[in-house]
């Protein structure tokens, strides 16, 4: 046993309201520059729908992720060590900007500067990679916004695989659901295995995986390995760039600013304790459905006075420790299994995890007459296909996703009968196996949703990441290199002069 | 005016290179990068770089075995310098016709496509030209060896490139009566060696080979029980 802590991430789907709070944020904080302006370290995609970059989960088409051979081995489904070196030339799974969107401003300052027309002036589009007109915006960010295009395109998305998807694009039949994305700071992460330069790599204290600026080289083996397509080829200083789970706040325990800034309170960060031997075993797993299960077979029972001893053994700060007692991803992911990895088919065993949303009832006449035990729904008559939801959670596996919905509508019928009739219905929680203590838990948790009953995030020890002397009076953001930001000034060996973005006038 | 350029300039570009390709590693690591373009334009990009990296890998190692591997060691396989000749023209050739090829592909890619030509620095589109010139003058250069298949010829690149090597003061003596265009060829190779470390060309020296036998594929990193 190899105790390791992380910090996971759960998100309610259910609360989402889709506001993209937290990708404007991430992006003011963290990708304001240019290179990548295309890139969205976190974005909110509108399911159904291709999403962002288009497709990104038909792994048939980005070859990301992992693949199992025969004799139970994992390899990197863009191909193995070999294979991934003979394609350094031209990586032919790598995506073009234009899967994501080419970047692009507007003339802001044709607006103030425009002589006196019979038409009022407009700000028109130019692109940020060309400086040149761009006559029509064919795809951005969130082309699919709120069901955005027709539905012949938006299905395509994976998740309708073994769905007969046809009436769902009827009006009285239509559904959606917000997915905030993210770097999914895997267990066994593919972008890590397929650098060649050895340049990306997972924290050990606390699970963040990022990318040394200095070491990498630009081979851009990780944005076609990554299932998510969350790394992204930073254009302008050629190196490739991610989420850093916002890693300073974090280890001055602060919540990443996607969490912090999140209106719905959807999203929660706590540390799991894991055995870093099963990894492999449990990314290993014939059956895909089966996956999500081995996964939850990683992570270790933090009350447990054996896991507690190793852990300190292995050197994990006592704060930590006290810290996964108390940690809400635990209780979502292994005490009430309400939370899902994203896409467990892919090997990666990510550790940013979902609660699937609850929808209307899909009928208002078939719902009289859908068998309703204790005043509880057939979450089979809910307006989101549960396969769909499958699909995307737990590699088409229904019971479990039936299981979470289950529990969360019985929190809800629990709740209202206490709250508004004054009865405890013990039956009602008997009915998902819960203890009407536990249900009282998840409520004050998912429903109440503290601040600190969220963010449980203890901080780093200094002494064991960095050496704090070195970091005193830094220099803020850079991409390495020191305070050099790369790409600023007239640099000797060939460095981009920095242009400083003038409006509309570039 | 030869022993300048084929005694001195020599050293001055090997030094360059050698203790700029240093500095620049040291000191300004985040600049040491492939700089592909590919993520901006696919298209031309796969084949073109494919046929030219593995054309100028071909010819770049070619002209490390075929000028610094002594002509004894060559004698005592049993290889005589005319067969030398002719597997040189021919590996030589076959190269620089792919390399040729894919630099065009490049080349008009890099020049053409607007998104390549706004987002490349001067550096980027000049090292491809002048390898492009390199070649075309490489190849020129086979024509000229056609007409002396003895292999006598080459032996004198030999010798002078081995002499640089020891430091043999007369190794420019050794190459003052061949063709304008070897002259030609060895001038714009010794430049390319002297702007190396200005130009991406750098990314060559990280040729990520270990990768091939790290041990696992997972990276952890961690400070635990290490001295900072």
């Amino acid at each position: 046993m190899k105790v390791r802590a992380q910090i996971g991430m759960v998100l309610n789907l259910d609360k989402c309201i889709g506001c993209h709070t937290c990708s404007v944020t991430c992006k003011n904080v963290w990708t304001s520059r240019d290179g990548v302006e295309y890139a969205w370290f976190n974005n909110v995609e509108t399911k159904p729908g291709i999403g962002y970059p288009k497709d990104w989960e038909n792994q048939k088409k980005w070859n990301g992720g992992w693949t199992r051979t025969k004799s139970g081995k994992l390899h990197p489904k863009q191909g193995a060590k070999w294979r991934i070196l003979a394609n350094i030339f031209g990586n032919p799974n790598l995506p073009e900007i234009d899967d994501f969107y080419e970047p692009f401003d507007f003339d802001y300052d044709h607006l103030k500067s425009a002589p006196e027309v019979d038409a009022f002036p407009t700000a028109r589009p130019r692109s940020r990679i060309t400086g040149e007109r761009m006559e029509k915006i064919e795809w951005g960010p969130n082309w699919e916004e709120i069901l955005g295009g027709e539905f012949s395109k938006r299905s395509k998305d994976y998740n309708f695989e073994g769905i007969q998807k046809e009436i769902y694009g009827e009006y009285e039949n239509t559904f959606m659901m917000y997915l905030p994305r993210l770097c999914e700071h895997c267990l066994n992460p593919t972008c890590v295995a397929a650098c060649p330069s050895g340049a990306i790599y997972k924290r050990e204290e606390d699970g963040i995986v990022l990318i040394d600026q200095d070491k990498c080289r630009g081979w851009r083996m990780c944005v076609s390995a990554c299932p998510y397509k969350k790394i992204y080829y930073n254009w302008e200083s050629g190196k490739s760039e991610k989420c850093t789970f916002c890693y300073p706040r974090i280890e001055s325990g602060l919540p990443t600013i996607c969490s912090e800034t999140c209106v719905g309170r959807i999203r929660y960060l706590g540390v799991l304790l894991y055995d870093a031997d099963k990894i492999h075993q449990a990314a290993s797993v014939e059956n895909e459905k089966e996956l999500y299960d081995a996964q939850l077979g990683v992570f270790l029972d933090p009350n447990d006075p054996e896991v507690q001893a190793a852990a300190r053994e292995e050197g994990i700060p006592e704060a930590w420790i006290k810290s996964a007692t108390n940690s809400p991803v635990w209780k979502m992911v292994m005490e009430w299994k309400i939370a899902f990895p994203l896409h467990p088919e892919y090997r990666t065993l990510p550790m940013v995890w979902y609660i699937p949303p609850l929808s209307p009832i899909q009928n208002a006449v078939e719902a009289g007459a859908i068998s309703a035990k204790n005043n509880m729904p057939d979450v089979k008559s809910l307006r989101i296909p549960v396969q769909y939801l499958a699909n995307m959670l737990t590699a088409g596996d229904e019971a479990p996703v039936v299981k979470a919905l289950e529990r969360m509508l019985a929190m809800r019928g629990y709740m209202r009968a206490k709250s508004i009739d004054g009865v405890i219905d013990l039956g009602i929680a008997k009915q998902v196996g819960m203890t009407p203590l536990e249900i009282e838990d998840m409520y004050k948790i998912m429903a109440i949703a503290d601040y600190e009953d969220r963010f449980v995030v203890p901080t780093t020890h200094r002494e064991e990441v960095e050496d704090a002397y070195d970091l005193r009076g830094g220099c803020g953001f850079t991409d390495g290199n020191g305070c050099s930001t790369g790409s600023s000034g007239k640099k000797i060996f060939g460095s981009r002069k920095f242009v400083v973005p003038t409006g509309g006038a570039r | 005016m030869d022993q300048f350029l084929f005694g001195i300039y020599p050293y001055i570009a090997l030094t360059v290179l050698v203790v700029g390709s240093i500095i620049r590693y040291e000191r300004d690591p985040f600049s040491w990068k492939s700089s592909s373009s590919q993520f901006l334009r696919r298209k031309q990009l796969i084949v073109g770089s494919v046929l030219f990296h593995v054309g100028v890998l071909t010819i770049f190692g070619g002209h490390l075995v075929g000028l610094l591997t002594p002509l004894s060691v060559w004698h005592a396989l049993g290889v005589p310098s005319s067969a030398k000749q002719l597997i040189a023209v021919i590996m030589g050739g076959g190269a620089g016709i792919m390399m040729l090829a894919g630099g065009l592909m490049l080349a008009h890619r890099r020049l053409f496509d607007a998104r390549i030509r706004a987002r490349s620095s001067f550096a980027d589109t000049a090292i491809l030209l002048i390898l492009i010139v390199q070649v075309i003058i490489g190849l020129m250069t086979i024509i000229v060896s056609l007409g002396h298949l003895d292999g006598e010829e080459m032996t004198k690149f030999m010798r002078w490139a081995g002499g640089i090597f020891i430091f043999d003061g007369d190794a420019a003596s050794y190459i003052k009566d061949v063709h304008i265009l070897f002259k030609l060829h060895i001038f714009l190779g010794l430049t390319i060696f002297l702007i190396f470390p200005f130009t991406r060309l750098v990314h060559m020296l990280s040729v990520p080979v270990r990768y091939l036998w790290r041990p696992g594929y997972q990276i952890v990193r961690t400070r635990k029980g290490k001295k900072s």
